[in-house]
């Protein structure tokens, strides 16, 4: 019939094809990558995770936001790269009373905006005033509320605002009194939501205390930073610019710094590899063991300031009975779980502040110890897991968490012969599940903003919206009051101990391990030092070229 | 014809309408908020942010203040990027989707028509089998599985090829294309082959044959329009598809489309972005199947639109 005539051929197609690609490509193949040119030109260029919501340091709450925030804007106090001491910054020296209430920031006078005006006391009276505002909504306003009335005036309680305890006593001299002494206050200021904001920008583009200001975008944006917000595309880079009007702008060696809104975990390492990163934000848990054993100078696993752990709904029974809670608790394998699981450094975890917080670590530990566990169970009154209710734990939805959840869910059976029906829910279901209390057992994780041990401690005090076990303990708010009236640092240290010490034998929570920070990192990059917070004060980091 | 095209035109208002309608109620009655977080915000915060974005106002006058606005083409502000506005974000994204979905439908239509044609020529032999066991392969492996494979081979391995951007660096768009386009390549030369194995049966391509027409054009000026009426009607769908399915292509690739703003929206519960991406996207839908319906038609004799 009609299978005569055939002009084309299918390898002939393939081939042409594979040419057309093959010259379409050519020319990409000169191996100037971002990692080479970057060490020419001094451009970092950093994988970010997501696309940062905004700039706005009132408006933001990610460490997505703060990675770029911190190259734009500079608070009172920086931080020492290596320490985490806080630092001058644009205040180059205070002075505290006696009694620990009182702050006075005397202010550079060199210190510029990226406009050339220069950076006043009356800069950071609004700027905090205008966090404060209830009508912007700002998430983290509670960061100040340790300032004199800042808690009354940013709930609608107060209405004059030279009530709060900030004033600028002449353009240099800033004042602020505090409520109680504080003692990780000057930490604070160098978090993103103290950081000043020019307030000429804000009005120009929108009023104070209203969101949506256009005053972030590139062409509008006025820093103090290191740094100038250059360009602005989204889903694809945002670059910064030295800024030349930075009073330390002698000691900044990068040129320019390219942030990089990577989402997937596993595109973010192929652009490392081929060098289009310097940094990445993070590595997917299956390439932590190839880069050990084949790049094991890229990779780095850091301690990080923060712990994973499951909550106890202490509202619903037996999970209100303390032994039933301290039997889960116990029963918990974590070495298993960070060998076995989650395998990228992280540490078990038998108390709820990360060791070694400013020097303090909790006085005890929940142990591993099934066989406590066992008769815990049986004097609460479930021998051997009988009469014992199947419980329901939540977690949102990802491979990691379930994977612990299982092997928890395992620990517990073999141990106490329970059944744990396991619930993987959308980040928001689960969020609000846990709000109001809805669940039995709910997987959580907190990273702590400023480097105290108050960080973690505070969220399980009678106040704290962040508490969703149902559990208080007046004898524990006392005790963490105590910290804050303590005369020094050791007896603050001790009573934060016997806060925890009280939080860990009550149970509410059952913590798993201690999070660490995974990513790779160039061999140029210098002066990144690895810390406990993952702040990087970019004014100190450089590239040193090592390619020929 | 005109009252053809202004029938189904008429019809797609309704269609949008409902589409607003239930897309608006259903996110809000997902759980969890817009503003739920990690930290849980205070009581005053929450109710600012509610204020300021109008939530909380009845949900039938919120319901009225979307469809005006949506009338004079504004989209609302979004909630999770505070300084951009939904309108903005689409403006940004979309022409890169389109972008992205326009090679890949041409580098779907091209591989997938000649791979069909190929393929129909010498049914049940090599030149068939070989062509058709590859779409197969095509159809069943997923972009989320393909992107990675190609970006081993080329980028990583063979360093040819960029592993991410679009329009970065030359050349960046050829593997998401390829990523994208494989599956829709692979059911457009199955579609091919059997239109094409069809028509070149009937007895009109025999007469062609009689009268001792080169196979060429046996094939491009008879055989071609009939056989390809299958591919037709599958563009409009398919077109739709690749726009509003290119959210792992654009995550595997670093590109900067509005795929992955339409998925994350719905986890972050950005009311205003579902909606808005919903809205554009059900319109996408409705413009594309009524332009490949007309295509169909026109190419269609039978159909009658074209002047014999």
């Amino acid at each position: 019939m009609h299978q005569r005539v055939y002009h084309l051929k299918p390898c002939k197609t393939l081939t042409l094809l594979l040419s057309l690609l093959m010259a379409l490509s050519g020319c990409t193949n000169d191996h100037n990558t971002n990692v080479i040119t970057g060490a020419l030109t001094q451009t970092l260029h950093i994988g970010n995770g997501a696309e940062p919501q905004d700039l706005d340091p009132h408006i933001v709450t990610g460490v997505t936001e703060h990675r770029i925030i911190s190259a734009l804007l500079e608070g009172l106090v920086g931080k020492d790269p290596k320490t985490l001491k806080p630092i001058p910054a644009v205040a180059e020296s205070w002075h505290i009373s006696d009694d620990r209430t009182h702050y006075r920031f005397r202010l550079r006078k060199n210190a510029r905006w990226s406009n050339g005006d220069p950076v006043t006391a009356q800069d950071f009276v609004y700027s905090w005033k205008r966090i404060l505002s209830p009508g912007l909504g700002a998430e983290y306003a509670y960061q100040l509320y340790s300032v004199l009335n800042a808690e009354a005036y940013h709930k609608g309680r107060l209405q004059d605002f030279t009530q709060v305890g900030v004033t600028a006593v002449d353009d240099h001299t800033l004042d602020v009194t505090l409520t109680n002494p504080t003692p990780y206050f000057l930490a604070i200021l160098d978090h993103y939501s103290t950081y000043p904001v020019h307030r000429k920008t804000i009005e120009k583009f929108g009023s104070m205390d209203k969101r949506g200001n256009r005053w972030t975008k590139p062409e509008n944006y006025t820093g103090n930073g290191p740094f100038t917000l250059k360009s602005w595309a989204l889903n694809r880079i945002i670059k910064v610019e030295k800024n030349p009007t930075y009073w330390d702008a002698g000691n900044v060696k990068l040129n320019a710094i390219h942030f990089y809104p990577v989402e997937n975990a596993s595109t973010e390492e192929r652009m490392f590899r081929t060098g289009q990163l310097h940094i990445t934000s993070t590595l997917p848990a299956e390439k932590i063991a190839v880069y050990r054993q084949k790049n094991p100078d890229q990779l780095y696993i850091n301690p990080y300031f923060g712990t994973y752990y499951y909550l106890f709904n202490t509202r619903r029974p037996p999970l209100d009975d303390k032994r039933v809670r301290q039997a889960l608790a116990m029963s918990i394998d974590r070495n298993s779980i960070v060998t076995n699981i989650t395998k990228g450094g992280q540490r078990p975890a038998g108390a709820f502040t990360p060791p070694n917080t400013l020097g303090y670590t909790a006085p005890t530990q929940i142990p591993f110890d099934p066989v406590r566990a066992k008769a815990l169970f049986e004097e609460a009154g479930f021998p051997a897991g009988k009469n014992f209710p199947t419980l329901e734990l939540v977690y949102n939805t990802s491979e990691s968490h379930r994977k612990i959840a299982v092997a928890i869910q395992q620990m517990w059976k073999k141990h106490l012969n329970i059944n744990i029906n396991l619930t993987n829910q959308d980040w928001k279901v689960y969020l609000a599940r846990r709000k109001s209390g809805d669940y039995d057992i709910a997987r959580a994780g907190w990273i702590g903003d400023y480097l105290s041990p108050n960080a973690f401690l505070e969220i399980f005090t009678r106040d704290s919206g962040n508490n969703h076990t149902g559990w208080s303990d007046p004898e524990y708010d006392a005790r963490m009051q105590k910290s804050q009236r303590a005369s020094n640092t050791n007896k603050r240290m001790e009573w934060f101990g016997q806060a925890e010490q009280l939080l860990l034998e009550a149970a509410p929570i059952a913590p798993i391990y201690t999070y660490t920070n995974v990513y790779l990192r160039s061999a140029d990059v210098q002066g990144w030092h690895p810390n406990i917070l993952d702040h990087h004060p970019y004014k100190y980091v450089y590239l040193s070229g090592s390619h020929d | 014809m005109t009252l053809f095209l202004l029938k189904r035109i008429l019809q797609a208002i309704p269609v949008i309408l409902i589409v607003t309608t239930v897309t608006f109620f259903l996110v809000r009655a997902a759980p969890g908020g817009p503003f739920d977080t990690e930290r849980t915000v205070s009581e005053e915060v929450l109710n600012n942010l509610q204020s300021f974005y109008k939530l909380d106002q009845p949900v039938h006058i919120q319901y009225q203040d979307y469809l005006k606005n949506l009338f004079q083409g504004d989209l609302g502000p979004s909630f999770r990027y505070p300084n951009r506005t939904v309108n903005e974000i689409i403006a940004d994204g979309l022409p890169v989707t389109f972008e992205l979905g326009l090679y890949a439908i041409i580098f779907a239509v091209i591989l997938g028509v000649v791979a069909g044609i190929i393929a129909s020529l010498r049914p049940n032999t090599l030149q068939d089998h070989l062509p058709m066991s590859l779409t197969m392969i095509g159809i069943c492996l997923p972009s989320f599985l393909l992107g990675p494979l190609l970006v081993l081979a080329f980028g990583i391995q063979l360093e040819w090829l960029p592993v991410s951007g679009w329009g970065y660096s030359p050349g960046d768009k050829i593997l998401p294309v390829v990523t994208l386009g494989s599956a829709y390549a692979a059911y457009i030369a199955r579609l091919s082959r059997a239109g094409m194995l069809e028509v070149l049966g009937q007895d009109f391509i025999l007469t062609a044959r009689a009268k001792g027409l080169p196979q060429w054009r046996i094939v491009t000026v008879h055989a071609l329009r009939g056989g390809l009426l299958p591919v037709v009607s599958f563009l409009g769908p398919a077109t739709a598809g690749l726009l509003a399915g290119s959210f792992v292509v654009e995550t595997i690739f670093q590109i900067p489309g509005l795929g992955r703003f339409y998925v994350q929206a719905a986890f972050n519960r950005d009311y205003t972005m579902i909606l808005g991406t919903t809205i554009l996207f059900a319109g996408l839908i409705i413009t594309l199947n009524l332009l490949s319906d007309f295509v169909t038609a026109w190419l269609d004799p039978k159909q009658g639109f074209v002047k014999k």
